[in-house]
Formats: structure tokens, sequence, C-alpha cells
């Protein structure tokens, strides 16, 4: 199953919701302003780091650096993909859920 | 009418979205923009995700979006000099002064509502 995320999780509640029913193996794709969710040194960075270890939590790069970040921002464990990385994880982990 | 020709007012633009995920932050700069260039008073304030506004090294190439974050530097040119940045929000986010593409002045919660206090119309975005 692949989850995602494309709210700030200081503004909406979709990544504490996403994290809740998120399973061992499942994918989670943060992008767009979800791309917050993965920068180190916020409130939310143990829970990212914890999750990271039972499901593979990717974000997209394309909007990481349109807003300034780079991978070295991202917690570690995270890992980066690009459109066609998106496509591919959409059609590898069915069904998507979009915690808009 | 002669008495209001020369009225200047004090305007603050209070920031609250991150760039790009919605239209609200490129929307405010536009209308910075507008307030500046009939000489009113302009201060902007950014508080919670507003203060992503003001990130350097935005790179919207792969994102194809319009980058105008270059736009906070141009800002000065319009005598808009007047750029506060809520410190909690800061610190929220990992942040420090470093990090942002202009100067700004770091206030707390106490002296960012001594600003709006002292303002004749707040825009919030």
């Amino acid at each position: 199953m692949l989850h995602t995320v494309n709210k700030s999780p200081f503004e909406k509640n979709s990544l504490e919701t996403c994290l809740r029913f998120a399973r061992q193996g499942h994918a989670i794709l943060l992008y767009e302003d979800g791309i917050y969710a993965a920068l180190k040194g916020t409130m939310f960075e143990s829970k990212i780091t914890e999750t990271v270890t039972y499901c593979k939590i990717y974000v997209l790069v394309s909007d990481l650096e349109a807003r300034g970040m780079r991978m070295d921002n991202v917690i570690a464990g995270i890992q980066p993909v690009d459109y066609t990385g998106f496509v591919d994880l959409v059609v590898e982990n069915n069904p998507v859920q979009a915690w808009l | 009418m002669d008495e209001m020709e020369g009225t200047i007012k004090k305007f603050l633009y209070l920031n609250r979205r991150a760039p790009y995920g919605t239209i609200y932050a490129l929307e405010s700069l536009e209308v910075v923009l507008i307030g500046a260039a009939f000489d009113q008073d302009v201060s902007l304030a950014f508080i919670d995700d507003g203060v992503y506004e003001l990130k350097k090294n935005q790179d919207t190439t792969k994102a194809e979006m319009k980058n105008f974050s270059p736009t906070y530097r141009a800002l000065e040119g319009y005598d808009v000099e007047k750029l506060y940045v809520d410190k909690a929000s800061l610190e929220a986010r990992g942040l420090t002064e470093e990090d942002l593409i202009v100067p700004v002045q770091v206030l707390d919660a106490a002296q960012m509502t001594q600003l709006m206090e002292q303002q004749d119309v707040v825009l919030s975005f």
C-alpha cells in the first residue's frame, strides 16, 4: 500500500493520521508541502525516524528543492524520488491512499 | 479631498503559509508590491509556515513553477525594509536567520502583537 501526504504537518494533521494507519511494509510518499515532514530539526523527526524502521518513506526531490531544501536536510532513511519514481511507487504499491 | 491626498497608512502583510503549496504566498507578495507602489508604510510579518517563504536556495526548476523568492530581495528597492519573523515559528522548523534570503528582525510573540497593534490595516495570507 502507498500513502501520500502533500500538506504541511504544521498546518494539517494529514501526516499524523497517515502514520497512525501505516503498517509494516507500506510505502509513504511526501510531496508538495508534505516534504516539510521529512526535514531534520522539527517536532516530527522522532516519529519519522521510528516509522522509517518499518515503512519505506520517500520524498519528491523536485518539491524539496523548490522549497530551498536538499537531501542533507532530510532525515536519514528517507529515500529521494523523481517524478518517474513517483509513478513507479504508484504502480508497485496498490492501493494508493492520498491523505489530502 | 485635499486633506486625504497625503495620507500614509500603515499596512502589515501577515504571511502564514508555505510557498508553492497554495497561491497565498505569491498573492501576498504581489499585494505588497502594489501597496509599496502607492507609497504606503509597508511591513511584512512571517508566522507559522510563512517563515518557509524566506528560505534560501529555492530552486523550482524541476517543479516547473515560478520561483518568486528573489522578489523578497528586491523589496528594498521599493522601500519595503521592515520584515519581521516569529521566533517560535522559526525554531519549531529548525531554522535560523542564516537560513533566510533577506535580513529580518526576529520578534517574540509579545513584540509581534505590539507590531500588529501599531498598524492601520492588517492583511492576512
